[in-house]
Order: C-alpha cells, then structure tokens, then sequence
C-alpha cells in the first residue's frame, strides 16, 4: 500500500469519528426526534400461541457494483505493549455513545421494557451514529479500514449502560452487516451491504440460537438440504430481535455434508414466518421466534462455503459481544446502588456503614472490571488476527455467572424498593441473566 | 490500543522465569515442604544470577523494584516498565513454587520497601542485603495501625521496643525493616519503619512458626529489647504528620499488593495446568467453543475456575500497569489481590476435588499447592481488608465511617 493511500484511509477514518461527534454535538441530532415519552403501543401479546405473521416483504436488495473478491477488512498489527486505554477514536465515539445512552436511551429505558419496543426513533437515531456500519469495509462504503472488535466492544458496553434491552435492538442489523462483511461471498457483499452505510439501513437479524434446553450452537437442529442446487431450510430460532420488521436474516443451519453453517435469507422468503417470544429481559427488542418451513433458498445463500471455521468464528464473536452488553449493564447496576446504599439509611446511619452491604459493593466493582479486562482481551486478540477462542469462552463464563450476581446483588441492596419497578435494578436483574443464554445475535 | 497480551519485549523474561521454575523450583518444592526451616541451599546461586540479571536489564525477577519512576518504552505515552515485568516474573516463579520464591534471598518484602521509599544514602548503604518486614504483633494483625513496638529517639539513636510475628524469612535475612510507633498517642501518623541489622544484639529470635504452606519460607517470631539502631535506619520522613496520617508507611502496600496477587496467579495457573492434565488423563477433554454446561460437569466445573484465574490474571496486570503509568492504582490493587487471593484458594481447593486423592496425596503439588494459597488471601491484606478498602474507595468512605 502507497503511503497516500494508507494516509487517505487514516483520514476517512478519522473523519469518521469526527462526523460521529459532530452528529452528536449538533442540536440537530439531539432535538430534532424527540422520544415521545408515550410509546406507540406495539402489539405484543403472549396469550398467542401459534399466532404468526409473515416476516416483512422487504426491499430488493440489488448489488450496485461487481466485486471480484469479497472485501475484507485488514487483522490489526500485532501490538507490542500492555495497554488498557482506547485510542483516540476509540475514545470519542465511547464518550458520545454514552452521551447516548445517557440521554436518550436510559430516560426510555422503562417504557421500552414495558412496551417490548424500542421507539423507532431512537433506533434512527442509534443507526446514525454508525454502529452498525464498523465492520462495512472501506470498498462497501463502511469508514474502519481494519477490524475493530474492541470498537464495537467498547460501544455495545455503553449502550447497554443505557439498557441491555435497547442496545440488542439497536445492535442486531449490525450484527448481519458484520457477518455479511466476514464471512459472505463477493456477491452476498455487493448485494447487502450497501443498504446498512446509508441512513434508511435495513432491520436484520442473525440467529443462531433455538428454543430448547442445553442448546449448542455447534449442534444445531434447524437443518438445510439440498435439492438440487437450492438450499431448503427447517426449523425455529429463538429470541430473535424485531424478526417482524427485519428485512434480512443470517440464519445458522446444519448444512448436509457440511455441518453448522450460515445462510442469507431475504425476509420475503417464502416459509419464513415469525411469532412473539417475550422473554424474562431484553424486552426493548422485541424478541420473537423464527419459523422455517421449507424455505428453498438459492446455492448462492450459503455463505463462507459452509466452512465451519468461519461459523465458530461467528459462534465466538458473539459470545464478545453480549459480554460487552453484560460488562455494560454491570457498570450500571455498580453505579446505580452507589449513591442509594449511600443515602439510605437504616438504625441511623448509611447502610453503606456497614460491612454487609459495603462488601457487596466491592464485589461487584472487582467482578464487573474482571469481566470487562476479559472481554477486552478477546475482542483485542481477534482484532489482532489471534485465535481467542478460551478468552471468548472465559469471558463469557465470567459474564455469565458474576453477571447474574451483580443483577441480584443490584435488587437485594436495594431491598424492597428494588424489587418494584420505581428502580431500573429489577431490570437488570433480568437482563443481565440473558448474557449466558443469548447465542448469535449481535457480533464484534 | 487495548492489548491485554504479555508484552513482546518481557517475553525473554518471563521465558527465563518460567525456566527457573521449571528447573530449579519444582524439583526441590516437595523436599523442602517437608524439610519445613531447612535453609533451602539451591536458591543461593540463583540469587546470584538474578542479581547478575536484574543490573542492567530493566527488569527484576524477584519482588525488588517496584519504584514509581520504573523506566518503560513509550508507545505513544503507553508504558510497560518494572511493575509490569515484576508482576510477571513473579507468576512464573510461583508457577514454580511461591514458598521458595519467599525464600529468595534480597528479594523479601523490606526489599521492596527501602526500594520503595529509601533515601539514595539509603540504598548505598543498604543496598545488595536481603531485608524482611516485620509488621504484624499478637495482638495487632490487619489493624496495623494499632502495633505497640516503640521507638524512642536516645541521642543519634533510636531505641525499639516490642514484640514481632509473622516475620517472613526473618531468620535468614540480613535487615528486617521494623514497624514501630514513634508516639503511641499520635496514632497512625506516628507509625515508622526502621532498618534493623539481624544481628543487632537487641533483636532476639524467639521461634520459627510450623505452618499450614509455604513452609520453605520461615516465619520467625522476634523479641525487641532496648534495640538501639542508628537515627539514619528510620526509613522515609521522621515527622509526624497528622496530615499525611499512614499514607508513608501504608505506600508500600499500594505497590506490594499486585506482587502478592501476581503469586496467587501464579499457584492458581499451576493447579489448572496439572488438574488439566489428570482430567486429560482421565479422557475429559475441555472445549472453549461448546458450551460449558454441554460438556462433562467436571470440564464445566474447570472452565468455571479458570474464567475466574482469567479474571484474577487480568487484574493484576492492569494494577502493575497503572503503576508504571503513574496512575493511582490503589482500588486497582485491592482488588487484584482480593480477587487473586480468593481465586486462589478457591481453585486449588477445587482441582484437589476434581483430581481425587490425586490430588489430595503427597504424589503430586496439587496438595501442597491448595495449602500454600491460603496466606496468599491473608498476608499484604486479608480478603476483608481488601474489601474494605474498594468499598472505601468505590463508596467514598473515610475508614471512621466504614469500619
């Protein structure tokens, strides 16, 4: 590479995260859509079993140039030194999306839950900042030269800090966007990705995960066949975000004589349909069943050759990424029972005086920036093009188990007044026991 | 750039440190648990080396340098100095065997101090001699604000006064850096630690302790009695400042808390390495991409610990880090230690389990190495004390309204 061209690059990058601050600053962004404090009311009933709707028709998606190879995003250099700050960049896009979630996601945080919707605004909004065009290569019109699995890391962490809930919603087109990038074909590319960097970007939904105990996302039950040259694809996937509104799918299915593997499936598709699936948490998202049923689908859906490395590689990526949702919601659980433990009193005093209820806090503080330095490292070793297959699991492990302790640890200090909703803590509580289940979904 | 990986250019140290281990501590670690207070002879030409290693190098291998100006290269401000390259060190060794890094000669805990906070007169006098720390009294352990040694200014003099316990390698060292009171009603603000010669005449072995692990390690119990040292022993300012309170004597623990994590970590990773090797052995195989619960309970029981090792590791590397970055480290120091000193005991308690009497016998360390972990979550603080220190700082407590 020429040194212009390597400088253009820097450039584009760093104009990036200055349009993203810009975007931010502007009174534009921050006024122009105000969240309505009502919520359209989404119909979201669960007493309907076995009521399903079509997914959306969709647009066309249609290749507006001819590549010759799949564009690929670059493995960042080996670094040499120990470090734990973000670059610049990084930096300013982690304070403008907390800005963010502060703002605008935290203050409807609530409603969302309730409505199991997140406004659609606020969706425009998020979309604007770019989350879901990091892993576009510069050839598609995405702006991040190289990978950037701590980028979005470092983003979903801070939007969840809003709500765990609101950031899947706000992630998961993203997360197709990504798989698309990594993984699709030099057609697959042409075809989709154009339609996630402009401002009208498409929902989508990558799902891997089904509905049944012990799932292993390497042991999948949705199956593809062959007929022919076409695909033909079976099965439910679970908790999938907005499926009724997604125009785009990256499905996860056994593929004969392949194994696991991912297809790209138009929400016009016939034999897809969806159904509600309200969850325990991460209700903003509208989660919902898919449902294939003979969905043929074309040899060109396949993608990545059916080659399992590349779907374990999915597997770990989004392991990643709801870690970085977990360390996020912990941080606000550490930073919501701080000032009240402080405040509250009980026999005279601030129940934080005491050792009981100060130990707790301490142990969320260690265990939160344990799962945080975990999830960093996994993230950092695939944007360096290492294998980070044990840090992923150990991440999400920690993410996992010390998660679901800080959720409860979040409600019990807080006592009665945690267990009702005038307090964000009941919330989390649930959310944060989606982090060892979710599979798929989002990606880094 | 966010980089959690052992940096490139500590890669030759912890190789040699990890050599070290391999060579010269695992062989003699079951001998001298079992020859508790026999002088373990070997360590003496490997202190040598290491001090050959450490003049010149940038790095230490032992529990010395844990100064604030360490010299690091610049990555764009980014540096990786002593601390760092300490706390790494120090995982290998204890891979090794944390009781005979104990034992390492003129690499004690009153190392670090008068490397810490001595004047340069100091460490020219000082320097090259092994020195231990005697803090802890029968009747003050965590509440080392409370200890009743004294020491009374005599002329160019002063005169200590007390009893010591818990004195590591007190028996073998040539200094022990003594804490006593200057004014016992002054509190904290009047606590000083003094360099004591070993054989000053004032200072009187009373026993050697027996104990649960690290028994390479002696323990010593010392009598001070009208203990006369010279006035230029007092280590950092003689003032008493009510104002700067503990701070002084309370600033080693600040750089000496990722050191005793880094040894946590290290036993820790040693127990996982062999308890995954017996389970490999006994045909459980561990897999980092299926799920934990979809595999043997036994496999998920390991991945468990070692998510929490990872967690353990990282922190510590982040609280040496802040240090050679002259970030104020403390919270981050606590809780490496609480979280590796817990994650230590923890762990090697459980491979002991998975492994059986395997494990629970004399034919393998995995015994010795769940009786060694248990200081590691008691001694430079115990987990409560740790705990109390995030909670003061996370909570913005003072120690008068957290207690």
């Amino acid at each position: 590479m020429t040194v212009t061209q390597e400088k253009g690059m820097a450039e584009r990058s760093q104009g990036f995260a200055l349009r993203w601050l810009t975007r931010l600053a502007g009174s534009d962004l921050l006024d122009r859509v105000r969240i309505r404090k009502q919520l359209e009311r989404a119909v979201f009933t669960t007493s309907k079993n076995g009521f399903r709707t079509a997914t959306a028709a969709g647009r066309t998606f249609k290749a507006t140039q001819k590549l010759t190879g799949p564009a690929r995003q670059s493995h960042g250099k080996p670094r040499s030194l120990f470090d734990i700050t973000p670059d610049e960049e990084q930096q300013m896009l982690q304070e403008g999306v907390r800005d963010f979630a502060e703002a605008k996601i935290r203050t409807v945080a609530g409603d969302a839950d309730a409505q199991c919707a997140t406004p659609p605004e606020l969706l425009a909004q998020a979309n604007e900042l770019g989350v879901n065009m990091l892993g576009v290569p510069e050839e598609l019109g995405g702006v991040m030269q190289e990978q950037s699995a701590v980028t979005s890391v470092l983003i979903g962490e801070a939007l969840a800090h809003g709500d765990m809930g609101i950031a899947y919603a706000t992630l998961a087109p993203g997360a197709v966007a990504t798989a698309i990038a990594h993984w699709g074909t030099a057609e697959q590319e042409a075809a989709y990705l154009p339609a996630f960097t402009g401002d009208d970007t498409p929902a989508a939904a990558l799902a891997i995960l089904e509905p049944r105990p012990l799932f292993d996302p390497l042991k999948l039950e949705t199956a593809a066949r062959r007929d022919g040259e076409d695909w033909v694809l079976d099965g439910v996937k679970s908790l999938v975000a907005r499926p009724g509104d997604c125009e785009l799918f990256v499905i996860a299915a056994e593929a004969d004589g392949l194994g696991p593997a991912l297809f790209v499936v138009e929400s016009g598709a016939s034999g897809l349909s969806t159904e509600a699936e309200p969850a325990m948490g991460l209700r903003p998202a509208g989660t919902g069943r898919l449902l294939l049923e003979d969905v043929r689908l074309p040899a060109g859906a396949l993608m990545a050759g059916g080659k399992r490395e590349a779907y374990v590689e999915c597997v770990q990526r989004a392991r990643v990424a709801w870690c970085a949702l977990a360390v996020g919601t912990a941080q606000a659980v550490l930073d919501y029972v701080i000032p009240y433990v402080n405040e509250r009193t009980a026999f005279g005093e601030p129940i934080s005086n005491r050792q009981g209820v100060a130990f707790a806090v301490s142990d969320i503080g260690i265990e939160s920036d344990g799962m945080r330095l975990a999830t960093y490292r996994a993230a950092s070793r695939a944007d360096q093009g290492r294998d980070f297959a044990r840090e992923a699991s150990l991440a999400r492990r920690l993410c996992t188990q010390k998660g679901m302790r800080i959720g409860s640890d979040g409600v019990q200090l807080l006592g009665g007044h945690g267990f009702v909703k005038e307090h964000p803590v009941e919330r989390w509580y649930r959310d944060l026991r989606a982090a060892g289940v979710m599979e798929g979904a989002l990606l880094v | 750039m966010i980089n959690l990986e052992t940096p490139k250019k500590f890669k030759p140290l912890t190789a040699q440190a990890h050599q070290v281990a391999t060579e010269v501590f695992r062989p003699i670690s079951r001998k001298y648990d079992v020859a508790e207070h026999s002088y373990p002879k070997e360590l003496d030409m490997l202190a040598s080396m290491i001090d050959g290693m450490s003049e010149g190098a940038d790095s230490d291998a032992g529990a010395a340098g844990v100064r604030r100006d360490s010299n690091g290269n610049g990555d764009g401000g980014n540096r990786n100095g002593s601390n760092l390259s300490t706390v790494l060190s120090i995982i290998e060794l204890c891979w090794g065997d944390v009781g005979l890094l104990l034992s390492m000669p003129r690499q004690g805990l009153g190392n670090s101090a008068i490397a810490s906070v001595a004047t340069d007169e100091q460490l020219e006098h000082y320097g090259g001699k092994w020195a231990a720390m005697a803090i802890t009294e029968p009747e003050a352990g965590s509440d080392s604000a409370s200890i009743r040694t004294t020491a009374e200014l005599d002329g160019d003099e002063y005169v200590l006064n007390g009893e010591k316990i818990f004195v590591t390698s007190g028996d073998r060292a040539d200094l022990i850096v003594v804490w006593a009171s200057l004014d016992r009603s002054k509190g904290r603000a009047a606590i000083k630690s003094f360099i004591v010669e070993r054989d000053n005449p004032g200072l009187k072995l009373d026993r050697l302790e027996h104990k649960l692990g690290i028994r390479a390690s002696d323990t010593a119990n010392f009598t001070l009695q009208d203990c006369r040292v010279p006035k230029e022993a007092l280590l950092g300012s003689p003032e008493i400042d009510t104002k700067a309170g503990f701070g002084g004597a309370m600033q080693t623990f600040d750089n000496t808390r990722p050191l005793v994590a880094a040894m946590a970590v290290g036993v820790t990773r040693a127990a996982l390495e062999e308890t995954r090797k017996c389970l490999e052995e006994a045909g459980v195989e561990v897999d980092y991409d299926r799920p934990a619960l979809s595999q043997h309970a036994a496999a998920a029981r390991y991945l468990e610990m070692e998510a929490d090792y990872e967690a353990a590791h990282l922190l510590t590397l982040q609280a040496a880090w802040m240090a050679d970055n002259a970030k104020p480290n403390s919270l981050q120091a606590s809780m490496a230690k609480a979280k590796a000193g817990r994650t230590c005991v923890d762990v090697t308690l459980g491979c002991v389990e998975l492994c059986g009497t395997v494990g629970y016998t004399e034919n393998r360390l995995l015994e010795k190495w769940a009786r060694d972990a248990k200081i590691l979550d008691i001694f430079e603080g115990t987990q409560q004390i740790q705990l109390l220190i995030v909670a003061r700082q996370l909570l913005g407590k003072s120690s008068s309204e957290l207690r």
